[in-house]
């Protein structure tokens, strides 16, 4: 009775709002909501979230349908997005990579300052995360000392070289004096799945990635390279407290190809600031240590991008492209 | 054990109570003609359908996803038979054999054996689940770079006695696979390479269904009409009783390869890296290298359609471990169903089977609610779907012809992929007339991402010492079987030459 009851308001919802809707642009057919990373990791989650809530909540007359592309560090779906100008019903769920991977790969000519700035979803946060086994390293001076013991074989794993967990890699190699392996993955999830089977000795994954390995007791985070501790990890001190240089962020946005019409990217806009907004967003941001707090998009997304860009020249500069690029 | 006996009853009770059990009979209904319609396939089917489960609570909702993902898993066998495209990549091993039993009129008795051995495919895998889940999870764990890479080569090694006695041929072949396989980013350091007369769309790398649908679809299209100049119907319609019990009477000859397919299929699929695809192309080998005649193989044995079938749905079971127990789905599907179960609050993970019984339970016993469904229905449609097969080659040789378009299309939506198509379909005709085996390069470009990725890790891991792949136990066994399948086509060859001198 309840679905027959769903089923006659949502239909009913439908004939008022339709023609309203015809005032409007929107989608004509299902929109493709590329990520740029593997099955299971952040971007894939959120991606996934989304759909859902976008179909839950009525919010798209056409579904939403994600699609993993994660080759080339994210080169794959980049040059996808650039192939695709002037099309209104391709979106891409950016991570750090959107930054990295154009200027370590010269020859794709992507210029992500073209795309779209749809909105930006969240500021994520990375952690040092070990298997829960070892109990000779319970934090950042056990670990530096196991790392140096290792003798040059401790691996780490990642997503892929010039993705933003290399660049994190790079930089505590830098700031901490040591050597790894560095291990690329296809995906968050798959690195995370492999520190729980101790195929690599450590990782610095999203929250999200081993929210729950963590709770199984599996996994445990030693640092956090946030600038104050995020909600979830209180007991886990930030990089600076311990005295290491560090801060980075990931940023989760969403993008459309450059050349979208303005009408059906004012209608994306308001359609994630909806979301943005929701109660279940702000609590996915909430149980996984996503900060939320500021709905940016337009011309403030495209000038963050810009400094981002910047800000990741910089790094790369200092830590050097051959040290995150595969040797 | 109790316990696990009274949550498989309180699961299976759950999935009897009308709601849960018609989105069962939903599901199956609607994967069986989404899997079984190229092009369309189990992602967008089930990326379309989500909606629905937003009217129902949780678990009935993922009971309505997952009979949709087995629905579709039967249901691609159907358009490989009927029409010799694999609706899905994981119907593509169904082909090798499943076609040319419909062009010798026994198409019944290979949807019959598809439907029967995915049966037995599903419900030993989801024994399997039920009673293992946890240690095969642990087990699951244990597979790093150098295992996986160890099982790659296992699965290669079981194809090379696939191209029947040419062995140099079915190497080439796989050569070919492997060439189109690399072509797109470097998976490691994101470098374009082998980008054909730098053409920006091969960056995009070549599609695997582009290549299955070229070289069986157009390919063997082309090979048909030049044999028969269109004249020929394929089948008779007459499905009654009478041919039920008569093709049950035949599952004698591929129970054994079944039961094999179904225990490879189930443990490929709980691997994370794996899925449905690899394991019904490396049951299909077992099953080669295994028979007594080899030989009639690719030309309509029916053990050839009975195993991959089994294994790809016991995969399909299989990789509802990964996604359940470390949140990392096994293929592009099983991610939606993933998506499904973050809205609801239910997060996929080490703790989900304690913390969410009910729904894990539930949903264990929909599978085997929803295998007799599919298995009743399917055979109930057989007659529906033979009738495909009634109309002369002439009509049916273009519907063949626009289906693989529109399918290309649809699923990589670039007319760049369409043109391939068209191409790589001549080339497999080419090599169709020359004798060469196509199998070995259908698996090759599957397989060959995933074996260069685990070779890869593997080898920087060990800062480039290849005796990481011996040092390890699940690795070596893996390779030592590899070598001797390798070496047992050679050696029998070298014996029997030797015994004909000798005689």
């Amino acid at each position: 009775m309840k679905i027959l009851k769903t089923l006659t308001t949502s239909i009913a919802a439908l004939a008022l709002t339709a023609p309203a809707a015809f005032a409007e642009w929107q989608p004509r057919k299902p929109v493709e909501l590329i990520i740029m990373a593997g099955t299971g990791g952040g971007a894939d989650q959120i991606a996934r979230l989304l759909q859902g809530l976008i179909q839950k909540n009525n919010m798209s007359p056409r579904p939403f349908i994600p699609i993993n592309k994660p080759g080339g560090s994210g080169a794959e779906a980049l040059s996808y997005i650039k192939g695709k100008e002037g099309d209104n019903h391709t979106l891409l769920v950016a991570l750090n990579s959107f930054y990295t991977t154009p200027i370590i790969q010269e020859e794709l000519d992507i210029d992500v300052t073209t795309f779209a700035p749809i909105g930006r979803m969240a500021m994520d946060t990375f952690l040092l995360w070990v298997n829960s086994e070892r109990e000779d390293i319970t934090d950042l001076d056990s670990y530096v000392a196991a790392v140096n013991e290792s003798g040059g074989t401790w691996k780490v794993g990642g997503t892929g070289s010039g993705q933003e967990d290399s660049i994190l890699t790079a930089m505590m190699e830098k700031e901490l004096g040591y050597n790894v392996i560095y291990i690329p993955f296809p995906g968050g999830g798959t690195v995370a799945k492999n520190l729980v089977g101790n195929q690599i000795d450590s990782t610095v994954n999203n929250p999200s990635e081993q929210m729950e390995f963590w709770r199984a007791g599996n996994t445990k985070p030693l640092v956090q390279f946030n600038g104050t501790r995020s909600a979830p990890f209180e007991d886990v001190p930030t990089a600076k407290e311990l005295g290491v240089d560090i801060e980075y962020y990931m940023q989760r946005s969403i993008s459309g190809p450059a050349g979208m019409d303005p009408e059906a990217v004012a209608w994306y806009q308001d359609l994630f600031e909806e979301l943005f907004n929701s109660q279940e967003w702000q609590d996915y941001c909430k149980s996984d240590g996503l900060t939320c707090d500021e709905w940016i998009s337009g011309d403030a997304l495209s000038a963050f991008h810009d400094a981002q860009l910047k800000r990741h020249v910089e790094l790369i500069e200092a830590v050097g492209a051959d040290s995150i690029t595969s040797k | 054990m109790d316990s696990i006996l009274s949550l498989l009853a309180a699961g299976l009770l759950q999935s009897f109570e009308p709601l849960n059990l018609a989105m069962i009979f939903l599901g199956c209904f609607a994967g069986l003609f989404i899997g079984a319609m190229p092009g369309l396939g189990s992602v967008n089917g089930v990326a379309i359908l989500l909606p629905v489960t937003f009217l129902v609570p949780p678990t009935a909702a993922i009971i309505f996803l997952a009979a949709l993902y087995y629905g579709a898993m039967y249901g691609g066998a159907v358009s490989s038979i009927t029409l010799g495209i694999p609706g899905a990549s994981t119907a593509v091993a169904t082909v090798f054999d499943g076609r040319p039993m419909a062009q010798s009129g026994r198409a019944d008795q290979a949807l019959m054996a598809a439907a029967i051995a995915s049966f037995i495919g599903g419900t030993i895998s989801v024994i399997l689940f039920t009673g293992f889940a946890p240690p095969l999870a642990a087990f699951a764990l244990k597979f790093g770079p150098q295992e996986e890479f160890a099982l790659m080569l296992l699965a290669f090694a079981t194809f090379i006695g696939l191209g029947g006695d040419d062995i140099p041929k079915t190497i080439f072949s796989i050569l070919i696979g492997l060439v189109m396989a690399a072509v797109g980013f470097d998976i490691i350091s994101g470098q374009p390479r082998l980008i054909f007369f730098d053409m920006v769309e091969f960056q995009r790398g070549i599609p695997f269904l582009v290549l299955a649908i070229g070289i069986y679809g157009i390919g063997e299209m082309i090979w048909t009409l030049e044999h028969t100049k269109g004249a020929i119907q394929m089948h008779k319609v007459d499905f009654g009783w009478k041919k039920i019990k008569e093709n049950l009477g035949r599952i004698k000859s591929y129970l054994p390869v079944s039961v094999m397919g179904s225990m490879l299929g189930f443990f490929v699929g709980t691997l994370p890296a794996a899925g449905a695809t690899p394991a019904s192309l490396m049951s299909y080998g077992l099953a080669k290298s295994f028979s007594k005649d080899g030989d009639s193989f690719g030309k309509g044995n029916v053990a050839g359609v009975a195993a991959p079938e089994a294994a790809n749905n016991a995969a399909s079971t299989g990789s509802m471990l990964p996604m359940l127990t470390l949140g990392i789905p096994g293929s592009p599907t099983t991610a939606i169903l993933l998506g499904g179960m973050i809205i609801w609050g239910l997060r996929p993970g080490p703790l989900l089977f304690a913390e969410s019984p009910d729904f894990v339970w539930g949903l264990i016993g929909s599978m085997y609610v929803a295998n007799f469904v599919t298995v009743l229905l399917n055979i109930a449609l057989i007659p529906v779907f033979i009738r495909v097969l009634a109309m002369p080659f002439s009509i049916l040789a273009p519907i063949i012809f626009i289906l693989c378009v529109v399918g290309v299309f649809a699923t990589t939506d670039r007319m760049f992929d369409t043109w391939l198509m068209l191409l790589l379909g001549c080339i497999g005709y080419l090599m169709r007339k020359l004798n060469y085996p196509v199998a070995p390069a259908v698996l090759a470009i599957v397989l060959g991402p995933l074996t260069e990725r685990a070779m890869r890790q593997s080898l920087i891991g060990s800062q480039g010492d290849p005796m990481t792949f011996l040092e390890r136990p699940i690795s070596l066994t893996c390779i030592l079987i590899a070598v001797a399948l390798v070496s047992y086509p050679l050696v029998s060859n070298m014996m029997r030459k030797r015994k004909a001198a000798s005689a």
